[in-house]
Order: structure tokens, then sequence, then C-alpha cells
């Protein structure tokens, strides 16, 4: 067998065969040759088999029409201006140096492109062009037609966000780092034996120096901290940047106090390492997938445009500009933009990812037609009943908004931890200020101020980012990618799972097929066989595809009724296939539990294929791997494998089907409500409302780039049977979390040993707290990556 | 000794251009993408290319 010299799959036995190369697929041999004329042969040199394969299917078409539609272009261009314009492109498919190769030589491909800049780590692409020679529409196909498929959806505006505050982190660790090693360089004679000889005017100067470097550093760079502090402190709770503020305000306040009345240098290096540190664990912890998007809404799953017809003309306008009473086309595999009438044309409406239901549903003329279908077989017409905002879908979305993230950060250990420790720390530094205020104030002022100073709890702030940060990256090597740090911490909580059926324990396009009849012949499976090859419906697929390989006949007077059946006559003989009511009427009994597809040749009953869902593997290895856990199911399905699944998942009762995605909601809330800590494992538009009401929302991908509700974690489809891996490791996290925190309180007291005896001098200072700090760090790090390789992750 | 004092002013002075160079490579966005720079430099330039195709079409016959 050959390998694809384009995308690296196996051709099977009939290679395309181009320049004498074998190919998959004609549309891999079709980038071939685009490249091949324009002399671009370096991409497969590169690296081997750098192409991107797509279906047959997959043709640009009229797919991106709507891009000439001003309005629309306006929105996604950058800049445009004087013949030129700019436009950014999110295009998941990047993976290799070769594509950032080609995406960077598009001019050779198109005259019109000016310029164009792959941003690896985001997967986009920066193109300027003349709008003279190339449209917005015309360069998106050129993309499609190499087979980088841009995702156009509407907004990209976080991600900048996120840009923003990542560039500005990185922006204060130079200053801190740039004033930490400046300060220690200074303060190092008064650490060495003979420093108290330097003449008053040079220590004086190293002081006054120290004060100037310290002050960006107390203020740019502790500026998060503060305002973090200040926050949480409005709304009455105590987080771990309280005492880390007042830390740094004891050590700026006694460090200058020093300074100016000539006693000593301060602490001014050890503030400064101090934020260096804090702020390298805040980075570390930030850098999250930026390529994934873990809260999209509704809007990016829906078209751009759709197209309305008005007055006899086909236009295309924005989503916004929908109105109810609109009369709009809908094409073969495009989605419903609205909940409407169907006013002309068959619909094989496949709600699979809105309503967990597996196969498409026929409508007729008049009947009411659900936004997020897509539509199978030719194309609809239909009138809008509803604006876009108010669909039955949206309106879900937009009932269960709660700031996720912030209510979770109030609970997280760090924070309980810190609001014991922060009243601690002040009832211990106002008992010292008080015994030591009979003595000698200023001694006592002295102490006050120490305690403060070591007990700024950096360590401990320490601890979660790093651990966190590793074991997220951990978790991204092995498929499973987490929206952010604080995700671990929720996951370790949870006592309850709800799993969602299909295409979440079962394979969405793929099932089980038995035949279920008299015995078929070889030709009889060729008439078959050729029949279900033109159809486009799912079981049509799976059912041509499960058949042996032939070469396929012509099917003479094809018919497609969508809900019933398909028919047409091969070599002579009339062969269909369908429901139970197309081919066999009233003839055969109806069995409900497994979905059956009938066939007939001639008008004689045949028998019938069975199809049933394929379960993931490992699925039983996750069921068992969650001790401890209530397990739920919630399907949007039938009951048809009730039987099946009691078996599986066990107790009848907590099995749930012909679920509506409110019901979804509701019994996540229920479960929510009775104490539970819900992790909910879902795939579809369906489980929208119940992954983000659940504490832990886990959404199943094939492709992790590609449009997924709104969760907290995505899972790569083929890790499936993993999953139960993952959150032991979650908790064995929360373990080393734990361990870290053991040892910087190992520090604070050894360094509160010495301050209450007012004996904690800078150098001590000096010595402790990065000490500490670099503990923690190589502590997390270290036992995360012996944690994952104990086990057997990819470290 | 107080030409230290005179020492520490330049090597803080030449620190802070440094500092100046770090902060303006991040604002240009230099620290956005860490994975294309580094392939983006050992890509070849046209006529390379081109030549390196007549050794492939050579290998061919």
């Amino acid at each position: 067998m050959a390998e694809c010299v384009h995308c690296g799959q196996e051709c099977g036995k009939n290679p395309v065969i181009f320049d004498n190369k074998p190919f998959c697929c004609n549309g891999c041999s079709m980038v071939y040759q685009i490249l091949q004329e324009k002399k671009m042969n370096r991409y497969y040199t590169m690296m081997p088999t750098p192409g991107i394969r797509l279906d047959a299917e997959n043709k640009a078409g009229t797919r991106y029409a709507f891009l000439d539609n001003d309005e629309v272009r306006s929105q996604f261009l950058e800049f445009s201006d004087g013949g030129i314009s700019r436009v950014n492109l999110f295009i998941p498919g990047i993976h290799c140096s070769s594509c950032i190769w080609l995406l960077e030589n598009l001019q050779t491909l198109h005259e019109g492109v000016i310029h164009s800049h792959v941003n690896f780590v985001r997967k986009e692409v920066n193109i300027t062009f003349r709008d003279s020679e190339i449209t917005l529409r015309q360069l998106v196909e050129l993309l499609h037609s190499i087979h980088y498929i841009p995702e156009l959806s509407h907004s990209t505006k976080k991600k900048d966000e996120h840009q923003k505050v990542n560039r500005s982190t990185l922006m204060k660790i130079g200053v801190a780092g740039f004033a930490f090693g400046n300060i220690m360089l200074l303060s190092f004679p008064d650490y060495l034996p003979g420093g108290e000889q330097i003449d008053r005017l040079m220590s004086g100067t190293f002081g006054i120096v120290s004060f100037i470097l310290a002050l960006p550093v107390v203020t740019y760079c502790s500026w998060d901290f503060f305002l973090s502090a200040f926050k949480s402190l409005r709304k009455k709770i105590i987080n771990i940047d309280l005492p880390i503020s007042i830390g740094i305000l004891a050590l700026f306040l006694e460090s200058s106090y020093e300074i100016f009345s000539g006693i000593g240098t301060g602490y001014m290096d050890s503030l400064a390492g101090l934020l260096f540190f804090m702020l390298i664990g805040r980075w570390y912890q930030g850098r999250t997938y930026e390529s994934l998007s873990f809260d999209r809404d509704y809007r990016s799953y829906f078209p751009i445009a759709v197209t309305r017809i008005q007055e006899g003309k086909e236009e295309f306008v924005p989503l916004a500009e929908l109105k109810p009473g609109d009369s709009i086309l809908v094409r073969n595999g495009e989605l419903i933009p609205a909940d409407s009438e169907l006013l002309e044309g068959e619909g094989s409406i496949d709600y699979s990812f809105v309503t967990g239901e597996a196969f498409p549903v026929a409508k007729q003329p008049g009947d009411h037609v659900f936004a997020g279908g897509r539509q199978t077989g030719a194309a609809l017409r239909l009138k809008v009943e509803k604006a876009v905002e108010q669909s039955y879908l949206t309106r879900l979305w937009n009932e269960d908004k709660v700031g996720d993230d912030e209510k979770r950060s109030m609970q997280s250990v760090v924070n309980r931890v810190s609001h014991y420790f922060t009243i601690i720390i002040l009832v211990l530094a106002t008992g010292a200020l008080i015994y030591w205020s009979f003595d000698d104030f200023g001694k006592a002022v002295y102490v006050f101020a120490s305690i403060l100073i070591v007990a700024c709890p950096c360590a401990l702030a320490l601890t979660i980012p790093f651990t966190f940060g590793n074991v997220m990256r951990v978790f991204g090597r092995n498929g499973f990618y987490i929206r952010n740090t604080s995700v671990i911490e929720a996951i370790t909580h949870t006592n309850a799972v709800i799993f969602d059926k299909t295409g979440t324990i079962t394979h969405s396009r793929s099932m089980k097929i038995n035949w279920d009849g008299s015995p078929l012949s070889e030709t009889e499976m060729q008439w078959i066989r050729s029949l279900a090859r033109n159809s486009t419906h799912p079981l049509s697929v799976m059912i041509g595809e499960w058949l042996p390989e032939s070469p396929l006949l012509i099917a003479e007077s094809f018919k497609e009724i969508p809900g019933m059946g398909i028919s047409g006559k091969i070599d002579g003989h009339i062969v269909m296939m369908g429901s139970r009511s197309f081919i066999a009427g009233s003839e055969v009994a109806a069995d409900t539990r497994l979905s059956s597809v009938y066939v007939s040749v001639n008008n004689t009953l045949k028998g019938r294929f069975t199809l049933e869902n394929r379960y993931r593997e490992g699925l039983n290895e996750v069921v068992s791997g969650f001790e401890g856990y209530s397990l739920h199911l919630v399907s949007g399905d039938n009951d048809a494998e009730r039987e099946n699944l009691t078996n599986i998942i066990g107790s009848g009762e907590n099995l749930h089907f012909n679920q509506s995605p409110t019901d979804k909601l509701a019994y996540v809330r229920q479960l929510k409500e009775n104490g539970k800590h819900v992790i909910m494992i879902g795939d579809g538009l369906n489980d929208a409302g119940a992954l983000l009401s659940a504490d832990v929302g886990v959404t199943i991908a094939d492709d992790v780039y590609h449009f997924s509700p709104a969760c907290d974690a995505i899972l790569q489809s083929s890790k499936f049977g993993r999953l139960h891996e993952y959150l032991r490791f979650a908790r064995s996290a929360m373990k080393i979390v734990y361990s870290g925190y053991g040892i910087s309180f190992l520090y604070n007291v050894i360094g509160l040993s010495f301050a209450v005896q007012g004996l904690l001098s800078p150098v001590v200072a000096a010595i402790l707290m990065p000490l500490s700090s670099i503990t923690v760090v190589g502590f997390a790090g270290l036992s995360v990556r012996i944690m994952a390789r104990i086990k057997k992750l990819n470290a | 000794m107080s030409v230290v004092v005179v020492l520490i002013g330049f090597s803080i002075l030449v620190a802070v251009g440094f500092l100046i160079a770090f902060l303006w490579a991040v604002k240009s966005g230099q620290y956005d993408d860490d994975v294309s720079p580094s392939v983006r430099i050992l890509f070849d330039n046209e006529d390379e290319d081109n030549s390196d195709k007549s050794i492939e079409n050579q290998t061919q016959v």
C-alpha cells in the first residue's frame, strides 16, 4: 500500500496517480497540482506529507459567497484603505513548518497577495492584499483550494485581550528582573564580611539608588496584586493577594525608613526578587492554549450570513439583519439559522449536534424547523419565525451565564488557606508589637514589620501556579485541554458524573451493523451498495461503507424520500431500502429497540440491517475508574439501548432518555442542589446548557480546533478511554499542592522565629525568600513530572 | 573609591538600555509566537527553491 504524497494516509487499492506519485483522493492530487504549477514543491520536501485531507464533499462552491457582502466583509477586515486590505484568519489546520512556509508564500500562488504572516501559536495568518486583484472571497477560496480552511466566526476579540495581558505580564517580569538584579548587586557589600567598612557616602548612595530602582517594582509591577486584594476586600473576602500586598508594603516602607534614616540598605533586593518570582508564576499559569477556544457561544456555530430571497432575488445578509417573516434559502450542509417554517423542499434535518438524536428528521412543507439543525439533501426555502437571539437554542445558551471562574477562585483552597493565614499572621504581629512595646517601641515596630515581611506568602502563592501549570501542560500533551488551571482543583471536588450518549460515549458517525434476513448474494450486496452510495443520509453512508467493496453500478430513476427511504433501478431490478413502513408496510412487527433499515428487491422483502451504537473504546474502564462517583446518563436519544447501558453504567434510575437540552440543564441543577459536585461530559449543542452549569464541563471532540460548545475542558475523542486517569492525576496534583504548602509553611515558621525575636536582618530575608520560592518551584515541577511518569502519562 | 559610584551609574545606564530593548521587543509582539520564527529562519529564498526542484527532476529521470 502506498502513502498519499499529500496527506500521508493510505491510498487504498486504487490510488490517484499524478506525476508518478500516489494520492489517496482527487482533492489531495488537486492541491499537489496547484502547487506544482506554481513551482512550490518545497512544500513537500520540507516535511514529509504535510498536507491536509478533505472529504470529497467539502467543496468551496458558493459557501463563501457571503464574503462579497460589504458589511460582512468589513467585519473581517482589520484594515482597508487605498485598495489595500488586511485580514487575520484563524486556520485550525496549521500544524507544521511546511504550513508556515506555504502560507507565507501565498504571493507566489496569487499576485494579489502582498504579504502574509503566520502566528503559529494562535494558528492565525495575517494577509495583506490588493483589493483590485483579489477579493476577500477569492482569497478565502484560494486558501480553501489548498485545504487550509479558515474558520470564519464572529469574534476573535477574546484572544486579543489574552495577548494584551500576556504582554503586560512579560513587561512587568522584565522590569522586576531588572530591578532585582541591580539592587542585588548594590546590596551585596552589606552581606559580605567587611561590609561595615564601606564609607557612609557609598552606602547612602547605594540605598538611594536601590530605592529608585524599587519604585517601579512597588508601583507598576505590584499593581495587579494590590488591585486584586482591594477588590476581594470589598467583597469581604481574603484572598492570597492580601497577605502578599501587606508583605510588599511592609517591605517597602520598612526599607525606605531604613534607607532614609541611614540605618542600612533595607530589604529592597528581597522585594524585587519576590515580585520577579511571583510574576513568573503568574505568567506560567496564564500560558493557556491560545489556539483553542473554550467560550464560544452559539454565534460561532451559526453561519455569518444567510441567503435571503427578496422579490425573487437571492442576496446575502448578515445573520443579525435577519427578521421574522424573511424568506431564506438553506442549502445542503448548511445550518438553519433561526426557528422557521418550511415553505418549500423536502427537509431531512440533522439535529444530532443540537438534540442528540442520531438520525436526520424528515420535514414537510408547513412543518416547523428549529435553529441549529443541518439540512442534508436538496435546498430548502424557509420563512423565519423568530429572530436569531430568540430561538429555542440560543435562549438556552444565554440563560446560564455565571462567572464561573470567579466563583471557583473564591472557594479555592489557596484562598481558604490564605484566609486563616492572614488572620494568624495579623494576630501574631500585633501580639509581638504589644509584647515588644513594653520594652522598646522602636524595636516593636521593627518586629511588627519583620513579621509581615517574612510572612509574605510568596512561596505559597507560587505553589499553585507551578504545580497546576505543569499539570495543565501534561494534560495537553495527552490530549486533554483545560481552559485554565482553576479547572484542576474543581475536578478534584467532583463526586457525580453525567454522560451524554450520542457522540460522547458512542461514536457519532460509525455504528455496528448487522444483517438480519435471508443471506445476500454478492450481486445483491453490490446492488444495495450501489443504491446506498447515491444518498448522503448517514445510514446509507454507513451501510455503503460496511458492505464489501465492489464496482458501483448506475442506479436509474433514483429517488430519495426524506424520512422514508431510497429506491432505484439497478441492472433492471428495483431495489428499495428504508424504514419499515416504506418497505414492508405493516407486514413486519415494529421493533423500536434498534435502528433498522429494511431492504427489498423487486418488491420482495429481503431483510433488514440493524444498527447498533458503537461505544467508545475504554468506556468500561472509564466507568469503573469513576470510583466513589454517582454515575448518570442523560441522552437526547430514545431508550433503545437502555439494557446495554444499564450493564455498563448501572442502576436504571440514573439513566434518562429523550431529554431535551433544557431537561439536561435542569438535571445538572437538580444534582447540584442535592449537594453534588457535577462533572458533565458531553459533545453537542444540546449539552451546552448542562456543560455551562456543571461544576466542570468536558467536551469530547474529534478535532479539538473545531467548534465545540463552551466548556471548561476539551478532550480529544481518541483519549476518551483515559479520562478517569486524568481525574486521578488531578487528585495527585492536589496532594502535590498540599506538600508545597507544607514546605512553604516550614520556611515561614523559620522566618517567623527570627522575626518575633527581632533578629530578621536583610541578609536573612535575602537568603530565605528566594530560597523558599526556588524550592517550591523546583518541588512542584519535579514532582508533577515524576507523578506523570508513574501514571504513564506523557510528561 | 567614589569612582565606584560613577561606575554604578554607568552600569545601570547600560542595564536600562537592555531593559528598554526588552520592553520594545515585547511590545512589538516578538514574544507572541515562539514557534514560527525558529522555522522561518530556515526557509530558503526563491532561487535555491528552483535549483532544489531541478535536482528533484533529475532524480526522477
